[in-house]
């Protein structure tokens, strides 16, 4: 396939840098002050080394990127809330001009299912997004393969961030300032950490698993929402002995979708280490599933995006 | 404060596990601790009877309860229901100590009385909530008493330990005995008791506990 990938930030410079060997061919390339355009396939490296160099990926116009031709468009900008733009418009583009569009952008899907939906109903392209949801975890082909009407809820730790967090807060007794200085350190944590430890990002991964599960009609405003900046070393060693622990625990049941610190026994399948994510499905006929994995970064997160180029076509 | 206590004591005011304050140097007792730290006796128990419907077998069921020492409470005697095998219901609140409740229910056994449910079956399920905030200014003892106003749970257990370096600033497990089906509305009380009080909560998982 021909792809146009919108975003040049770790999961679009990865889909670019992957995609010859998932067999697809790159078309337009663009970030957001510029593009580069060649309908026989674009110079990857040399976009990318331009790059680093001059910090855009070309000297096109970024408008002719979704001009440009492509049989689907990866929407890899950053997420946005609310209207999610331009994430939103990026795929509506694709989709009125019958292509296909595939997001790691989490924000569209979030917040404007029911129009995405709307707007793919009337093309002939599709949408997919994998990699909204816990990165490399293949989440949602799960609950496509069980059929969304028989998964009954689905739990998870679904930010990487707050879970390093949390678990370095709860083995080496330090206050959150502390782990979080560390994690910013070491990359894991934004210079601006909000959107993880308040539980933003894992209550946006909620608001897309309850509308693939419950077939729309939810957005951020849905989904009940509790960080972890609230959560002293004090409580984590209340928990500790009693062999237990907190994480933060995204849930989509019948009653609804929240995002909170929960407590869970110290060995619980739920509990992983680090920025490890997990995502558990109850299910009708099939009991519990569980899928753990890596929730974020470059080459993880391409994956389910080139996975689900390969299953549009 | 206590004023529920004439009606139901609560596990964690008498019983000898019931109440653990961390060992932690900044620990803080609750106010009037000293009753509650004294006599590990005394507990609220509840058994569920099927009585035979015939004159005199209610008090039958009583006797050995009050001749082995426990205190009655309530009773709760359904004479328009019926159980599935013909028999009368009967839910009996009292107070006395373990052992003595070892003996009331040995005694109702050699009395023929049919035992449904002795006290702890009842309270099947048990739940660990953290709660984090001021809870030393906010009245730990009403905190705790209006945890349990919600009629289907009792603190069972109980820890507390202040942040260090945060004035205001403390954390505490408590485990609550809940009856079986009851957790949904235990965790809304929880929640609403928290809310009313400025308290953060960590919930449990539902179905993980």
């Amino acid at each position: 396939m021909r792809l146009a990938v919108i975003g040049a930030g770790d999961v679009g410079r990865s889909v670019a840098e992957l995609a010859a060997e998932y067999g697809h061919s790159v078309t337009a390339f663009a970030d957001s002050t510029s593009a580069v355009v060649d309908p026989d396939g674009i110079d990857v490296e040399g976009a990318l080394a331009h790059k680093d160099d001059v910090g855009r990926v070309g000297e096109d116009d970024p408008a002719d990127a979704l001009g440009a031709e492509y049989d689907a468009l990866v929407e890899a900008t950053p997420t946005t809330l609310g209207d999610a733009h331009p994430g939103f418009e990026h795929v509506r583009a694709a989709l009125e001009s019958d292509r296909h569009a595939v997001l790691a952008n989490k924000g569209p899907v979030a917040e404007r299912y029911d129009d995405l939906r709307a707007l793919a109903d009337d093309s002939a392209g599709s949408i997919r997004f994998e990699a909204t949801v816990a990165g490399a975890i293949p989440a949602l082909s799960t609950i496509d393969g069980i059929g969304a009407e028989r998964v009954t809820a689905a739990r998870g730790v679904l930010n990487g961030t707050a879970n390093f967090i949390l678990t370095r807060m709860a083995t080496d007794g330090l206050d959150y300032e502390h782990v979080l200085a560390e994690a910013q350190d070491l990359g894991v944590a934004e210079a601006d950490p909000t959107f993880d430890v308040e539980g933003t990002d894992a209550a946006l991964k909620c608001a897309i698993l309850a509308n693939v599960i419950h077939g729309g009609g939810y957005s951020l405003d849905d989904v009940e929402v509790d960080g972890i900046t609230d959560v002293p070393p004090s409580a984590l060693e209340l928990a500790a002995e009693d062999g237990r622990t907190v994480r933060l625990i995204g849930e989509v049941t019948e009653d609804g979708a929240r995002v909170g610190p929960r407590l869970v026994p110290e060995n619980h399948t739920l509990a992983v280490s680090g920025t490890m994510n997990i995502v558990q499905l109850e299910t009708e006929h099939a009991g519990r599933l569980n899928l753990s994995g890596r929730g974020a970064g470059g080459p993880e997160t391409a994956t389910a995006v080139l996975s689900d180029v390969d299953r549009l076509s | 404060m206590y004023a529920r206590r004439q009606t139901r004591p609560a596990w964690y005011r008498h019983g000898a596990t019931a109440f653990a304050l961390a060992a932690d140097n900044n620990s803080r007792g609750v106010a009037d601790g000293g009753e509650t730290m004294s006599e590990a006796e005394d507990r609220a128990h509840t058994l569920r009877l099927e009585l035979v419907d015939e004159p005199g077998e209610l008090l039958r069921a009583l006797s050995p309860i009050a001749d082995n020492g426990g205190n009655l409470l309530s009773i709760f005697h359904e004479r328009g229901s019926l159980t599935p095998r013909g028999y009368i219901p009967v839910e009996v609140d009292l107070e006395c100590s373990p052992d003595r409740f070892e003996h009331i229910v040995d005694a109702l056994r050699d009395a023929g009385v049919t035992i449904i449910q002795a006290d702890s079956e009842r309270y099947g399920e048990a739940l660990s909530v953290l709660l984090v905030g001021d809870l030393v200014d906010t009245d730990l003892s009403d905190t705790l008493a209006e945890l349990e106003d919600c009629g289907s749970a009792t603190v069972a257990d109980f820890s507390l330990t202040t942040e260090q370096g945060t004035e205001d600033v403390s954390s505490a497990r408590v485990r609550l005995a809940i009856e079986s089906g009851s957790t949904e509305r235990a965790l809304k009380q929880v929640r609403d008791v928290a809310a009313q009080k400025d308290l953060s909560v960590v919930e449990p998982l539902v179905g993980e506990l």
